[in-house]
């Protein structure tokens, strides 16, 4: 019961996620919405690891979050780099 | 990038990630896993450390060339193979020896483990390369 919970509540961390994303006034808020979607993703793995039983997708959810920083660090490397430089406001 | 944060955050996770590659690499023949996922992820910690201190000083941190690591990848997983033809066996079969440990249990070692880490340093080195191009060229 308290598992389904947990997901109906990932589920609902990732529409707002999604919501900043689309609506995401500027390149930094987007940026920031995407990274937060890697971190509900890792508990959604982590949940799914309960709900099944299976020790090894634990792991995976590690990659996953040790990985994620890696976009994220990324993104914000092109950023200071010249973000956008078709947009210019 | 000049971040404190960052650089200090890439000191802690560069030996993580190093560590948690050798970890998928030594699990992948009975677990989920392997030589390609271990290079990726050991190529992930030296991007980390090329976007926030230069590729000139990760390629130092490397200390070896990244097209180095892709021939003696090539050529470990090749001479898995070539390890069965010597005891008059098909190219590429697999052959294991049990390594008794006593109270540690047994450790297996055979050609397949070593066409594994061929893999691994090729996929290291692939990717160290294409990054590196990425960051020198931009």
């Amino acid at each position: 019961m308290i598992l389904w919970l947990t997901v109906a509540l990932l589920i609902a961390a990732v529409l707002l996620c999604l919501y900043r994303v689309a609506r995401g006034p500027s390149l930094p808020d987007r940026v920031v919405g995407l990274d937060l979607l890697s971190s509900v993703t890792v508990g959604f793995i982590a949940v799914y690891a309960v709900i099944s039983g299976e020790i090894i997708y634990i792991d995976v959810a590690t990659v996953l979050a040790l990985i994620a920083f890696l976009g994220t660090v990324a993104f914000a490397y092109f950023i200071e780099k010249g973000g956008m430089p078709w947009r210019k406001t | 990038m000049t971040s404190l944060i960052l650089r200090t955050m890439v000191r802690l996770l560069l030996p993580l990630l190093l560590m948690f590659s050798v970890f998928l690499l030594l699990r992948g023949h009975n677990e989920p896993g392997g030589g390609f996922v271990g290079g990726l992820m050991a190529a992930t910690g030296f991007a980390l450390v090329s976007i926030a201190f230069g590729s000139t000083t990760a390629r130092q941190v490397l200390r070896i060339d990244p097209l180095f690591l892709i021939g003696v990848g090539l050529l470990l997983a090749l001479s898995s193979g070539l390890v069965t033809l010597w005891l008059n066996q098909p190219f590429l079969t697999g052959i294991w020896y049990k390594l008794s440990l006593g109270t540690f249990g047994k450790l297996e070692l055979g050609t397949p483990l070593l066409f594994d880490i061929g893999v691994y340093l090729t996929v290291w080195g692939v990717t160290l390369t294409i990054i590196f191009a990425l960051e020198e060229v931009g």
